[in-house]
């Protein structure tokens, strides 16, 4: 039977219904549309559906709906302000950190945890921060490259 | 303007230069749809039954509980498909892959679909299906099929390519036979000779974005099919003539896509999503899970290759055979072949000999995996000539600078090289500062190259001129990571507009004629060439607009940075593209430019790779610390996702190189089917990977280009195997070196020193 869940997500008071075996990221998906919410796999092995869920950053598939009443989710729909990009959206295209582009909803709001933290990581930070997203286009290369990039563009804001 | 547009040397002005690619907002804000992203009205969910069995025939499918549950609105098997085995051999095997007919040949084979209001009823109808199988032997292991007494998989199978035609079954599809000279000639002349044989283990596309459609189909015959691929046109003429439809009924939308790399070129489940929606008369979303993506799509071959190499002490190559036994999957396919094409295509060689073994098993079907087949190749062949430049003394890199084919080289395969980049390559490894680099305790340091040849085919482009001058341009081939941006850049240079006065779309399957697959390093390549001919048929038609304009004959008129000038003693000022275009009501409407190529002449590709490993004794662990591609372009239209292509090809060679593989039971189930198991590099495990791309034009091309994105999967595996034989002096055979190989490897070469006497 399904049932109402009320949660805040991206600032916005929203409610939604589910089954109570219904994982967040179906509930985002499928219930709510949000498909900037990627699944890659169910299992929290590719971090494609990572979303902070009270600021602390989850596989939304390891998550069921209901888990999320009286909760604050954040997701990638939420990042940029208006028509301002965030700093690491802006950097990830700057540096060409994305190809097919599936994986980097996840990268970002992964890198944003980061740097709210650490914001100023070392490369082995920055590695080991995002070793539970999987990239399978890029080498991870330009990511790194364009997470330091925004990380010292936030430092000097 | 023919087909063919050689290459003319010229100064650019946006090709080679890096701007930010016009998919990518929608990308970093979560609203670029893919595959699974997509919905229609009243769409129903469908799910695959699959087998739990590697090898069994189907005594019975019983479907009556599951059509009797309420919400379930479509139940289907392999009678819902016509039997055109008698029509169409090869295709008939596709759509045996998706839906089994009398046998099931691997685990996660497909037998059964259901279309039901939502997943949950799915779920429970997918277990009210009751299928009886009876149990026959498999073989999964690629050399245990070829032995005497394996399982034959497929009784109709007798090995073709070979004299006189066998009239056994065998599990050897085909035989397939390339090089010249004469190879025991060769071998006598040779002061030093080695003899090996490598394996290389099943690896996976490892997209991150399982495989995806929504299907709609009506009664009328009509029906519409979004799906993440990378070749609509392919798809909807295949999934057509599977269901018996129009081909031209059948319009089907590609979705963005989350990965392919040879994967995607594949159909899976888009048959079986269209056949629940003609049966329910409803749209069918389906979306596999990771499990489904690893058990029943993909992979690439397992190998098993014997290779012989004959060297003089001054390092000439006397002669080099090999037989490469590449595992196809259940039906055959033409893996072997490309793996005996590419072997040997970095050198010139006097005698050269390969045969390719196309070897059955009970593995899901062989697909393409970026350069299909070459990585293992030259994994055996690279690893061999480093042992042999060890052997008579000479430097690994001197050893493969003194047999490096060049333009007029005849190759092992057959054709005679244009200019090519192979040599340049070397020498730029030669002299990079990464082979000069300190290296510390138990690190190595090895180099390989690669090959692959690039693909041409058939493209179709639409160059739309808007009224304000702004130029849209339609293309059939779909984006896999920046094709946009590159195709943009192309037809700015073209018509001498700036880049963001571009956009570039993927049509349609209505909207345009038949385009080959995003496949082969061919997409920028062929659609760009076809690009390129749209641009400059737009181009005649404006100069034959501005010569009506200004009244003067077109010979007059010529076209130079975005503007038609007139020549000779006419005083009229330039026309801009946006000045035509705006009058164009008047001048004979709208301004277009449609083309359509066989895109002949992709320029065969080369790469080298250098890499310091660091193996750690205690575990066999190994940790890549530094990694260096050098690669031929041909010409680098946006440089920054020429250098994205290098760097992940590479990244997924030392994946496969160190870690991933697929694990099979006795049972012949695969034993992991998920990305815990299955583990492809994550971003802790690599360092930054160096690129340095070098620019030889193409010389059928018009601006020189190449292909890029294949080519660096294929040197890793050979590249890390030398650094880790480097590293810890055992040279390494098996493909993944994971840890327990190479502890096992190393265990094996200490009890070995310790029986001979020391010198």
């Amino acid at each position: 039977m399904a049932m109402l869940v009320s949660t805040t997500i991206n600032g916005d008071a929203t409610d939604f219904s589910c089954e109570a075996d219904e994982t967040l990221l179906d509930a985002l998906r499928n219930r709510l549309s949000m498909t900037g919410v990627k699944e890659g796999c169910g299992t929290g092995d590719c971090g494609a559906c990572s979303i902070t869920l009270d600021g602390a950053l989850v596989c939304s598939c390891l998550v069921l709906g209901a888990e999320a009443q009286g909760r604050s989710i954040e997701t990638v729909e939420g990042m940029s302000d208006g028509e301002k990009l965030h700093p690491l959206q802006q950097k990830f295209l700057e540096h060409a950190a994305l190809q097919c582009g599936i994986c980097t909803p996840g990268f970002l709001v992964a890198a944003k945890v980061l740097l709210e933290k650490n914001p100023n990581p070392t490369e082995s930070e920055i590695r080991y921060a995002l070793a539970g997203n999987l990239c399978r286009c890029t080498g991870y290369d330009k990511i790194v490259r364009a997470v330091q990039d925004a990380a010292a563009q936030m430092r000097r804001a | 303007m023919g087909k063919e547009t050689p290459f003319t040397k010229r100064e650019f002005k946006s090709v080679g230069t890096r701007p930010v690619r016009p998919d990518g907002i929608d990308k970093v804000t979560g609203r670029a749809r893919y595959g699974a992203d997509f919905d229609m009205p009243g769409q129903l969910v469908g799910l695959i039954l699959r087998s739990p069995h590697a090898h069994a025939s189907i005594k019975s499918i019983d479907t009556s509980k599951a059509e009797a549950l309420p919400g379930v609105k479509s139940v289907i098997t392999s009678k819902d498909f016509k039997d055109i085995s008698k029509t169409d051999t090869e295709l008939a095997e596709i759509l045996e892959n998706c839906m089994a007919r009398k046998k099931v040949y691997y685990d996660g084979h497909a037998v059964a679909a259901v279309a039901a209001v939502d997943a949950k009823t799915a779920r429970a109808a997918l277990k009210l299906i009751n299928v009886e199988y009876k149990l026959l032997k498999h073989v999964t292991d690629v050399d245990l099929a070829v032995a005497n007494k394996a399982p034959v998989i497929n009784r109709n199978c007798k090995t073709a390519g070979v004299d006189p035609a066998p009239t056994k079954a065998s599990n050897i599809s085909r035989r397939s036979e390339f090089g010249h000279g004469d190879v025991d000639k060769g071998f006598k002349k040779a002061d030093v000779i080695i003899e090996r044989n490598f394996r290389t283990e099943q690896s996976h596309q490892g997209y991150i974005e399982p495989h995806a459609c929504v299907a709609s189909v009506s009664p009328d015959g009509n029906g519409e099919l979004w799906v993440c691929t990378q070749g609509h046109f392919v798809f909807r003429q295949q999934c057509a003539q599977m269901l018996g439809m129009d081909v031209a009924k059948l319009r089907v939308t590609s979705s963005e896509i989350g990965g392919g790399f040879g994967g995607k070129t594949h159909i899976w489940l888009e048959p079986v999503a269209l056949a629940l929606s003609r049966k329910a008369n409803r749209p069918v979303k389906l979306v596999m899970t990771r499990e489904e993506v690893f058990r029943a799509s993909g992979p690439t071959s397992a190998t098993s290759i014997d290779i012989k190499i004959g060297v003089t002490n001054d390092g000439i190559i006397t002669a080099g055979e090999a037989e490469l036994r590449y595992t196809s999957g259940p039906w055959g396919g033409s893996w072997a072949m490309l793996g005996a094409m590419t072997a040997f295509a970095c050198y010139e060689l006097e005698n050269v000999k390969t045969v390719g073994l196309e070897v059955l098993v009970n593995r899901p079907k062989t697909t393409a995996y970026r350069a299909p087949s070459a990585p293992m190749a030259a994994f055996a062949v690279e690893s061999m000539i480093d042992e042999l430049a060890k052997k008579i003394g000479m430097d690994a890199v001197e050893m493969r600078i003194k047999n490096a084919a060049k333009e007029g080289t005849q190759s092992s395969y057959g054709p005679v090289y244009g200019p090519i980049g192979i040599g340049p390559t070397l020498e730029a490894a030669k002299n990079h500062p990464h082979m000069k680099a300190p290296l510390g305790e138990n690190q190595g340091r090895g180099m390989a190259c690669g090959f692959w040849f690039n693909f041409g085919g058939q493209s179709c482009t639409n160059l739309n001129i808007g009224i304000d001058g702004t130029a849209t341009l339609t293309v059939g081939t779909i984006d896999v990571g920046g094709a946009r941006a590159s195709l943009s850049l192309v037809v700015a240079e073209e018509l001498g507009i700036p880049y963001d006065k571009v956009k570039a779309v993927i049509g349609d399957t209505g909207s345009l004629g038949y385009n080959e697959m995003t496949d082969g390093s061919r997409g920028t390549f062929a659609s760009s060439m076809s690009a390129i001919k749209s641009c400059r048929i737009a181009i005649e038609d404006m100069c034959a607009r501005a010569a009506q304009i200004w009244d003067i004959p077109v010979d007059k008129v010529i076209w130079q940075d975005g503007h038609a000038h007139a020549t000779g003693k006419n005083n009229n000022a330039p026309l801009s593209i946006a000045e035509i275009a705006a009058t164009a009501e008047k001048t004979g409407g709208p301004i277009a430019g449609h083309a359509q190529i066989v895109a002949d002449g992709a320029g065969v590709s080369f790469a080298t790779h250098i890499c310091d490993v660091e193996v750690d004794p205690e575990t066999g662990s190994t940790r890549v610390v530094r990694y260096t591609v050098i690669q031929d372009a041909g010409k680098a239209v946006h440089p920054t996702y020429v250098e994205g292509q290098f760097q992940g090809g590479a990244a997924q060679g030392i994946g496969w190189a160190l870690n991933e593989e697929y694990i099979y039971g006795e049972d012949g189930r695969l034993q992991n089917p998920g990305f815990l198991d299955y583990r492809i590099p994550v971003c802790s495990d690599l360092p930054m990977i160096d690129t340095q791309i070098l620019e030889i034009p193409n010389p059928n091309h018009p601006y020189g280009i190449r292909g890029v994105g294949e080519t660096s999967i294929v040197p890793p595996l050979a590249a890390i195997g030398n650094a880790v034989s480097n590293a810890t002096g055992v040279r390494m055979t098996h493909v993944p070196m994971s840890p327990p190989r190479i502890l096992d490897a190393l265990e094996k070469h200490s009890e070995a020193s310790d029986e001979e006497p020391a010198l």
